[in-house]
This record gives structure tokens, sequence and C-alpha cells, in this order.
């Protein structure tokens, strides 16, 4: 258990970011200690509840089984980093229609993973929408509202689609 | 903070086999949804770890022009279900490496990690026995190619030799050209759980005859291995499409397969599970084909 330092160099909700880090450190704990990205949860540590979901390359992941040092040149998203101005994303509004929040923990990582769910522009049943959600648990089990909120902001792009 | 001894990265296959001789009791980590649960969890606790994340050579699928499909270890399960050589040649290995966990798991965990570790509940596994699948090790030297079903020794040992790398999983063109695969897992969620039993048939049917040329039945959770069914597939060889097949199947699956019971699920369960399951694959593969499975 040698301390044993080294510099990550990444782009961190569109900002470049340089840190010295413990190669120890879970890119979770790199988010929340060194950059106070506070919306990144610390959950089961183990990579099944998925409250610590972050984006990279496009692609989530759980941030606790992840070390801080595999995100040297890569593109990192969390929740800090989608409002715009002030405006939230049409995901986190439908979340906040909808009910889809109780306690509030699991919602940043939920909202993780529908980002790039919508992101990637497919239509899908809600069975399918649910499986590519069935990485983040809900403690308070408020599954039913949270996949309305998907499945809600998916059916309005599909729309937008058709008419133009 | 993971309590990790010494951390090393390898940029290459020649490094990785380096640093694993210079550190024989240095650990490989490649995705890390095993290694660093089991470092959390205390089992591996104080290990050093030789990571083989950011080895180029070890990522993505390329099909040959002889036909094999190389699977490069270092490949992360959604990768493998994207990737258009998988979707085309053996779709049966992308749905099964689909069933791994949850979304986030898949986007880092790999297919040679989930081979290396032993697990007998390896999703990806059963497929690649019932698709004759060789790995190619690698150790600085010439490496060394090994039959997949050879490379179990026990419940989580597997023949990876200190300061060797599994580098490839090579799928042959005879072993899946022709032939149509299907992977049941039965767990009790259908999202990140482990297999309580798995099945993974991989047939081939003569349909204008129809008459079952050729079957390969592996089972994950049924052994202290993944285990193929050979009297079974013998037996099966050769038979006419219908009941009579099924019936059999499932029949001489329950008296082949010896699973335990564990707090999963009792080996009675396991066995009235793996019939059925092997019926079901077994079926759909023949509808796969094309075939009538009436």
């Amino acid at each position: 258990m040698k301390k044993q330092m080294q510099l990550v160099q990444c782009t961190v909700n569109g900002k470049e970011v340089a840190e010295y880090v413990d190669v120890r450190e879970s890119l979770l704990e790199m988010l929340r200690n060194r950059l106070g990205l506070t919306s990144v949860k610390k959950g089961c540590e183990v990579g099944e509840c998925g409250a610590c979901t972050v984006i990279v390359d496009g692609e989530t992941i759980d941030s606790c089984i992840y070390l801080a040092v595999w995100a040297e040149g890569k593109n990192i998203r969390t929740l800090e980093g989608l409002e715009k101005n002030g405006e939230l994303t049409r995901i986190q509004e439908a979340f906040i229609e909808e009910g889809a929040i109780q306690c509030g923990f699991c919602t940043p990582g939920f909202v993780m993973s529908a980002t790039v769910l919508l992101e990637r522009g497919e239509k899908l049943s809600r069975e399918a929408i649910k499986k590519q959600m069935s990485g983040n648990l809900c403690r308070c089990t408020g599954y039913h509202n949270i996949i309305n909120a998907v499945e809600k902001v998916m059916d309005e792009n599909f729309e937008k689609k058709d008419e133009t | 903070m993971y309590d990790i001894e010494n951390y090393y990265n390898a940029g290459t296959i020649a490094e990785a086999v380096e640093l694993l001789k210079e550190h024989p009791d240095a650990r490989i980590i490649s995705g890390g949804s095993d290694v660093l649960i089991k470092i959390r969890e205390g089992k591996f606790a104080g290990t050093s770890l030789v990571c083989i994340r950011d080895i180029r050579e070890i990522k993505g699928i390329e099909r040959m022009e002889s036909g094999d499909i190389y699977i490069g270890a270092g490949t992360v399960f959604s990768h493998i279900t994207n990737d258009p050589v998988i979707q085309r040649w053996i779709p049966v290995l992308g749905e099964a490496v689909d069933q791994v966990g949850g979304p986030q798991v898949r986007n880092i965990g790999t297919v040679g990690g989930n081979i290396c570790n032993g697990a007998v509940s390896a999703d990806s596994v059963p497929t690649l026995f019932s698709l004759n699948a060789m790995l190619r090790l690698s150790d600085g030297k010439g490496g060394r190619t090994v039959p997949i079903r050879q490379f179990y020794l026990g419940p989580g040992r597997v023949d990876l030799q200190p300061g060797e790398i599994l580098t490839h999983i090579v799928i042959p063109e005879r072993e899946y050209m022709g032939y149509y695969g299907h992977y049941i897992k039965y767990s009790m969620r259908n999202a990140m759980d482990i297999a309580t039993l798995s099945c993974s048939v991989v047939s081939k049917t003569d349909v204008s005859q129809g008459i079952l040329e050729d079957i390969r039945i592996t089972f994950g959770v049924a052994a202290p291995v993944p285990f193929r069914c050979e009297k079974t597939e013998a037996a099966l060889k050769g038979m006419p499409v219908g009941e009579e097949l099924y019936d059999t199947i499932e029949k001489m699956v329950r008296e082949e397969i010896h699973p335990r019971d564990s707090w999963r699920a009792s080996r009675e369960f396991r066995l009235q599970i793996g019939g059925e399951i092997a019926r079901r694959a077994l079926i759909r593969t023949i509808e796969l084909a094309g075939g009538d499975p009436s």
C-alpha cells in the first residue's frame, strides 16, 4: 500500500482538467473529492446500483469500479455538465414533470443513463428502454415514473423528426 | 481508495509479459468489473496489478481472409454485441454477452476477463464452448493456442501460466459456418444477476431433409466448469427434427449434467430447468436455420 501518484489529463464537462491522483483512487473519488462534482453518488461501490454513473467517451460506466488513472485522455460527462445557462435538459424536465424523483439519490445516475440512450436517437419499446436502464437501481422503487419520463422524451424526439 | 500494492501499466503485449515476469505476484486487470470488486471484498486486497487496458492489439473484432473470426480479449461486451462481424456471423455470442450485468458493466467488462476469471456462470463462455473457440495466449515468445475446453481446470481455475496473457479468442470458420446458436440464461432477475443455470446450443440442421446434422450443447453452472454434454450430442446427431428429438435432449441432458445445491437453487431445480432450457434453445436454433421445428 504505497502512495503512487500519477497525472491524469482529461476533459470533464467540456473543461480540460489536470489532476494528480493516487493510482488506487476510483474515478468516483476523483470526481467528488478533487473536482467537487457531488452529483456522482457513492452508492454500492461494487458496480451494481448505478448511482455513480457517468459518461466516458459516449458510454455510461459505473465510476466506482473505474480507476481514476483510466480517465487519461477521456471525455467525461457528469450531471453538472448537462444544464446550459441555467436551463435543464429535456430529460431533466421530464423527470420533474413525471414525478420520477423520490429521495433523489439515484436520480443523477438515471439521468446520465437516459441521456446516452436519448442521444443515440433510437426509438425503443418500453421493454427495451427498461433493459437499457437496468444498470440503475432506485431503492424507493420509483421505476414506473422514471421509465415514463424516458419514454415521453423519446416520443417527443420522434414526433419532431416526423414533422421535419 | 482501493487496496492496491503496486500498479503497472502495459502499453503492448510485450510490455505486459515483461511486467508479469518481473512481478510474479501481480494480477492482470483489464475491465476491472471483477478484479476491483474482489479487491473491495478483500479477496484480492493488497494485490499488485498489471493493467492491460491500454493494449490496442487486443481490442476489436476481425474476420480474417480464412474466414476465422478473431476477437481481441480486451473487447468489452457491448462492443461485441454491436459489432457487425458478430451480428452477421455469430449473433448468438453478441446476444449472450448482452445478458451480462447491466449496460454500465457491459461497457467495461471484457470477454477475456470473463474467460480468465474462471467463473462457471460467465455468460460468454457456454457459447464459446459450443463454437469450439480457440484461445491465443502470448508469453512474449511463440505463445500457444488452446481449445477453450482445455483451458478450464476447476472452479475459478484456468490454465493461464505465470507471464502469459490471453490475447485473442479465435472462432474457426468451420465451427460457425452453417451453424445457428441460441443462449438461454436462467436467473432470478432479468438484469444485474448471475446465471442460476445457463445453456448455449449451437446446431446445424439439414432443413430440406429435416435432420439435425450436428449439435453442441454447453451448460454454465451445471458442473464445476462449463460443461459440454457430449453423450447427449452424440445421441442427437442424425435424428429427425421433431418432438422425439426434443424429448430426447430434455431427458438426456438431465442425466448428463451434474449441478449442485447452492443458495441460489437446489440441484433438483437446476436439473428440471436444465432439460427445459436445452429443449427450448434447440428448438430456437432449428427455427433460426429456417427449419420447421414441429
